[in-house]
């Protein structure tokens, strides 16, 4: 039945493009693919480790910009994209450093000030960042001949990079480490006592964490062609958190399924309403309030049930 | 040399706005362990406030303690009928605090448009003030007394009543006061009231050297997050010590390093976090 469902999803997803004829909505659904990437990045903190970052828009968008900058300095795609990966993981590294001197809330006031480091250097170095009027890239790589051009195209190469992010979450959620990381979540000081490396292993998940927020932050500079510091912004940290919570943290298909509704409630809201972030806001106070476990386990409960 | 006299006021003025913002974030914090993220919503809200009560006819000073106490009053409703239905689950207090600043700030934008508005120094604070031959502006140095008021008049309210010794029993060990017949729940309200009161009238009075504008939110939180994780959470001093540092460090940074005096606030943010991660005034968790 899972095997089934698997495979259909699968079909539809890779079929997208040749069915849906209309661009925008391929364009939509590339967003959330990507969008659902940097979820299950946070996941892996949020939910596996129990550490909240408010801060991880910081990383995705350090990505975006490396990019960008090794890009507009004339180099070639996989140059910006490798160094902008590099970046991102020594960016990973010195963050978690810094966050992980607290656990709960101290972590998340860390990380938010983490995060407003980060905006702060893409709005004011100006000869740096361009400030406000944030960089422009000209064109998408063209790997193996495939050109990226096109909205089906970018597509596709998005959804090969989501495939390998879930995988690598399947491979992390069922390995001996996701089990230690889980393990620092419940029970730090047993997991202590039974002799792991409790801060390591909470270094090396926001180090993996860190690593799929950066792949996200290179797919969002690829699909704008753009980055400014709207993309670093403590709402952007907020929306990806709002995508996990809202699907369901410590789940594999939660962040999917809540990078799913957000961006579509985001591109919908947004052509009929102005009001953006009070629906933003709203949808957080009403899920947190009324369906804390997000909607995933939510549902999964109530069919359980019938 | 007029010049650094110049930014050490206007360091000493920052300071003490951002004292009256981080005190209350800093109780707010130490008693219920939740990091406030609608603290810079409050300032700005409480600003915005003003300016509709002053084009009503209000005074400046009426018009501050009037703001205050609504958006007080606001934050009360919030703490009883939200923070409260999630006593516990901390992150998801966090998290609802942070839903709510979206929702603040948009209704702020609709309310009060984007542009920025000013409010107009106080009549009899305009001006300068010689003192030794130096001309100061007088508005900034009647914000620095008034800061320097309420940090004795915050510490005599902890130090020297019985609410103040609940609240600090509180903040020390919330199921031990409870124990001995504390009502910690209402301590939560009359804090939180008086952290959001304090947090809009710095806004209000923050606002004719500010002005008030959509994202003036945003800009004041991480400061009064920096002054918290810098003086320790729940230490009065704590706040006092840090609001200085911050207000010192970002009026120099900008004037020698304009492009990164943001970058250069959270500087010794980093340093205290990895020499003393409690904060400098703040004692180690248990």
């Amino acid at each position: 039945m899972r095997r089934v469902a698997l495979a259909a999803a699968l079909a539809v997803l890779a079929t997208l493009p040749l069915w849906l004829t209309s661009t925008y909505y391929v364009n939509i659904t590339s967003q959330i693919l990507f969008y659902a990437i940097f979820a299950l990045a946070i996941n892996v903190l949020a939910g596996y480790a129990g550490l909240v970052s408010l801060g991880h828009a910081g990383l995705f968008g350090i990505a975006g910009y490396a990019a960008a900058k090794i890009l507009t300095g004339g180099h070639a795609h996989a140059a910006g994209i490798a160094g902008a990966l590099a970046i991102t993981l020594v960016a990973s590294a010195a963050f978690a450093v810094l966050a992980l001197r607290g656990t709960g809330l101290g972590f998340v006031m860390i990380t938010v000030a983490l995060g407003q480091i980060v905006w702060g250097v893409a709005y004011r170095w100006i000869s740096l960042t361009n400030g406000d009027n944030g960089i422009n890239i000209s064109g998408r790589p063209s790997p193996l001949g495939l050109s990226l051009a096109t909205p089906a195209g970018f597509y596709w190469a998005t959804l090969v990079v989501f495939l390998l992010a879930v995988a690598s979450m399947w491979v992390f959620v069922g390995s001996p480490f996701g089990a230690s990381v889980r393990g620092t979540r419940d029970q730090a000081r047993r997991m202590n006592a039974l002799g792991y490396h409790v801060w390591m292993i909470r270094f090396l998940a926001f180090l993996f964490s860190g690593f799929w927020s950066g792949v996200a932050g290179v797919l969002y500079l690829y699909y704008n062609q753009f980055v400014s510091p709207q993309a670093v912004a403590l709402t952007a940290s907020a929306e990806a958190l709002l995508m996990v919570i809202a699907g369901g943290t410590g789940t594999l298909l939660g962040p999917i399924v809540g990078a799913g509704l957000v961006v579509v409630v985001k591109n919908v809201a947004s052509a009929y309403i102005e009001r953006w972030n009070f629906v933003l806001g709203a949808i957080f106070v009403a899920i947190v309030v009324f369906m804390p476990e997000g909607l995933v386990p939510g549902f999964l409960r109530l069919v359980r049930r019938s | 040399m007029a010049l650094w006299f110049v930014l050490a006021v206007n360091s000493i003025t920052l300071g003490g706005l951002l004292f009256l913002l981080s005190a209350g974030f800093s109780l707010i914090f130490g008693l219920m362990r939740i990091p406030n993220l609608t603290h810079g919503s409050f300032f700005m809200l409480g600003a915005y406030l003003a300016t509709s009560l002053i084009a009503h006819g209000f005074g400046f000073w009426p018009a501050a303690v009037v703001a205050g106490l609504l958006v007080a009053a606001f934050g009360g409703l919030v703490e009883r009928f939200i923070l409260r239905r999630l006593a516990g689950a901390e992150l998801a207090q966090v998290l609802v605090t942070l839903g709510l600043s979206f929702m603040i700030a948009d209704v702020c934008l609709m309310v009060w448009t984007g542009d920025p508005i000013r409010i107009d120094t106080p009549p009899g604070l305009r001006g300068a003030t010689a003192i030794g031959g130096l001309g100061f502006p007088t508005y900034r140095l009647a914000v620095s007394v008034v800061a320097v008021v309420f940090a004795a008049a915050l510490w005599a309210l902890l130090d020297r009543t019985r609410l103040g010794a609940m609240i600090r029993a509180g903040v020390d060990d919330a199921p031990m006061a409870r124990v001995v017949g504390i009502h910690v729940s209402r301590l939560f309200t009359v804090v939180f009231c008086l952290g959001a009161w304090l947090a809009a009238f710095a806004g209000v009075i923050g606002g004719p050297i500010l002005s008030v504008y959509p994202g003036l939110d945003g800009e004041m939180l991480p400061l009064a997050l920096v002054v918290v994780i810098l003086g320790g959470s729940g230490s009065l001093l704590g706040s006092l010590v840090g609001s200085f540092v911050v207000g010192f460090l970002y009026n120099f940074g900008q004037a020698m390093f304009p492009e990164l005096a943001y970058v250069v606030l959270f500087l010794p943010m980093l340093l205290v976090l990895v020499v003393r991660p409690q904060g400098l005034f703040g004692r180690p968790a248990v």
